[in-house]
């Protein structure tokens, strides 16, 4: 028996999400009196380091077509079926999304996606509604394949690095072929961000960008919109947060001239500390608020970025 | 060429949420329900484009309740040809997809569109399980897609950027923004709606493993504090001693 992760590597790397899902892994292993096994896809140099949250072994393969999901969950399960694992966990990410069905299908398991707990017997929760309830589900059957919601826990090191083995595993011919990889260097993806700077209409037009990118610099901090930003491409649509953009839950969301209109919320209204800023003091986001700033954002912007700054020398 | 495209419903995006029966169900009282947008403005736009370009028929399929059927005129009216309802009341993702997955291999489906996610229950399963259970390529989050009647080149959403991959029919694809423009239903697509097939099949069996046990509401939150907007000090001293976010 034991559990399987499948921690995801970005470029040969791992980041937060991967270290999440093996904390996860290793804390639910140990409540069931099992073993932590971590599969991943890639050539084990950087894999060591992933023992040290707890995880007893670390097998790594190096197929080439990483993204596929036929491809992936073939890996997964059958990685899975090599540690005998009662229960797969990885991330909710945009790949987990794409092979944790795949995977559970494979090994004829329950499927939980999105879980933001550790289960409790064979009940786990994750958010419905975008973040307006939890719900409860019960997984039956011996094998489960439960995905993990970002930023839900914070990954503790609990043990040491180990050596990654490789393993052989049967995978399948690609049916996929990628033509292109286009992302953002140096800039944490909305969904990992744990700080984000968010604008919406309030900004007047793409031209005034230059105050939020400077506050979300000195924070370290990625950049959102509301969608009417989005749509008249003010602003690039991967950075479009709500109920029919990215869903997000960091650990400080930062809203300039937005409404806070249901759909937004939606989208934000799981982030832990929530930052309002607008000139209207009727404006419905302020009910969802941690701190409101009533003002002009274009004074108040620049007035916080001065003050972070202070702050941080 | 049969597209077929996947629609669930949802309830309308500024429905109220609540629970009864011992926070077991959703309250349906008063709720107004419309078509899962990521289903309506692109999967279902996009595959009326390609049948227009390469020819061939869109079915809107769903699997619920007689009472989607108006979202599934509705699916007629913005142009599918023809829809089938499978009628029974979905208790999870693998139901679902069993459904799909069927209707699919038994009527020679070259695509299968879903959408992204449902709005409600923000899944973003079913696309993935159809995939496997019909042994197919599965994209995810296309927002661009250009198919030449064999080949899909495909734009799909990645953290933080694009992948861009080609694939061959039959594949399952789920659409994100951006895969089409949105189509409003004109009254000649209504009424044209009216006459195309509905067709109501039975379910294939299948048991579910995970099952919905109760909502909770998560804890409200506390009184927003209001900050001197000439004091962004005291604000930067909030969150990094009170929230502790910085
Ligand atoms: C089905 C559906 C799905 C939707 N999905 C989403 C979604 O995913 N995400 C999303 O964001 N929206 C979504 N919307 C749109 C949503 O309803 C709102 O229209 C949108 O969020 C409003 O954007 P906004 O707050 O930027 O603009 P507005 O509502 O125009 O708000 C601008 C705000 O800026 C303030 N302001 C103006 N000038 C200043 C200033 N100088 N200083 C300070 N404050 C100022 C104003 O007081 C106002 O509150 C959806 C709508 C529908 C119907
Ligand atoms: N009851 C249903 N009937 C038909 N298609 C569905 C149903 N539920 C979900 N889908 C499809 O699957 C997609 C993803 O749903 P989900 O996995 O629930 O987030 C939706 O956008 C639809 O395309």
């Amino acid at each position: 028996m034991s559990v399987l992760i499948f921690a995801e590597a970005k470029n040969g790397n791992y980041k937060k999400n991967a270290f999440e899902a093996v904390y996860y892994g290793s804390q639910l292993a140990s409540a069931i009196g099992t073993e932590a096994f971590v599969f991943t896809i890639g050539d084990g140099a950087n894999a060591a380091d992933l023992g040290k949250y707890g995880a007893s072994k670390i097998w790594f393969n190096n197929a080439q077509a990483k993204t596929d999901s036929q491809v992936v969950s073939a890996m997964v399960a059958q990685a899975a079926e090599k540690a005998e694992a009662t229960h797969v966990v990885l991330s909710n990410s945009a790949l987990g999304k794409a092979v944790a069905g795949r995977i559970a299908v494979k090994l004829d398991a329950s499927l939980v996606s999105g879980a933001n707990a550790l289960p409790i017997g064979n009940t786990v929760t994750k958010g419905v509604f975008s973040g307006k309830a939890i719900a409860s589900f019960e997984m039956s059957g011996d094998k489960h394949v439960i995905s993990l919601m970002g930023n839900s826990l914070k990954p503790v090191e609990t043990g040491s690095s180990g050596i990654p083995e490789a393993i052989e595993l049967d995978i399948p011919q690609t049916k996929l072929k990628v033509i292109e990889t286009k992302t953002v260097d140096g800039v944490v993806p909305l969904p990992e961000a744990e700080l984000v700077v968010s604008a919406g209409r309030g900004m007047k037009g793409p031209e005034n960008w230059g105050i939020i990118e400077d506050l979300a610099n000195v924070l370290g901090a990625t950049t959102a919109c509301s969608r009417p930003v989005a749509d008249t491409g003010w602003r690039p649509h991967h950075e479009h947060v709500g109920q029919t953009g990215v869903a997000i839950r960091p650990n400080l969301y930062i809203a300039a001239g937005i409404s806070g209109a249901i759909q937004h919320l939606a989208g934000v209204n799981s982030s832990k500390t929530i930052v309002v800023i607008n000139k209207d003091p009727e404006a419905p986001f302020f009910k969802a608020a941690d701190y409101g700033v009533l003002g002009d954002l274009f004074d108040v912007v620049p007035r916080l970025t001065e003050a972070i700054k202070k702050f941080k020398a | 060429m049969n597209l077929l495209v996947c629609i669930s419903k949802t309830p309308e995006t500024t429905a109220k949420i609540s629970f009864i029966e011992d926070n077991s169900k959703f309250n349906t009282e008063g709720v107004q329900y419309i078509m899962n947008p990521y289903d309506e403005w692109y999967a279902l736009v996009r595959a009326i484009e390609l049948k227009e370009k390469h020819g061939g028929k869109v079915i809107a399929m769903n699997v619920g309740p007689a009472s989607n059927d108006i979202i599934i005129r509705k699916a007629l009216a913005i142009g599918a040809d023809e829809a089938v309802r499978v009628d029974a009341e979905p208790d999870s993702s693998m139901f679902v997809a069993k459904q799909i997955a069927n209707y699919a291999q038994e009527n020679a489906i070259d695509i299968v569109f879903c959408g992204k996610e449902t709005i409600d229950y923000n899944g973003s399963e079913v696309a993935s399980i159809t995939a496997e259970m019909l042994d197919l390529p599965f994209v995810s989050y296309a927002s661009k897609m250009e198919f030449d009647g064999t080949t899909a080149t495909i734009e799909r959403d990645i953290e933080g950027g694009v992948e861009v991959v080609q694939v061959e029919k039959p594949f399952v694809l789920s659409a994100s923004k951006g895969l089409a423009e949105q189509r409003i239903p004109n009254m000649k697509g209504i009424m044209m709606a009216k006459r195309k097939p509905l067709n109501v099949v039975e379910a294939v069996g299948h048991d579910s493993k995970s099952k919905l046990l109760s909502y909770t509401m998560p804890q409200g939150k506390q009184e927003v504090k209001m900050i001197d907007p000439e004091n962004m000090d005291e604000l930067v001293r909030l969150l990094h001693e009170e929230a502790k976010v910085i």
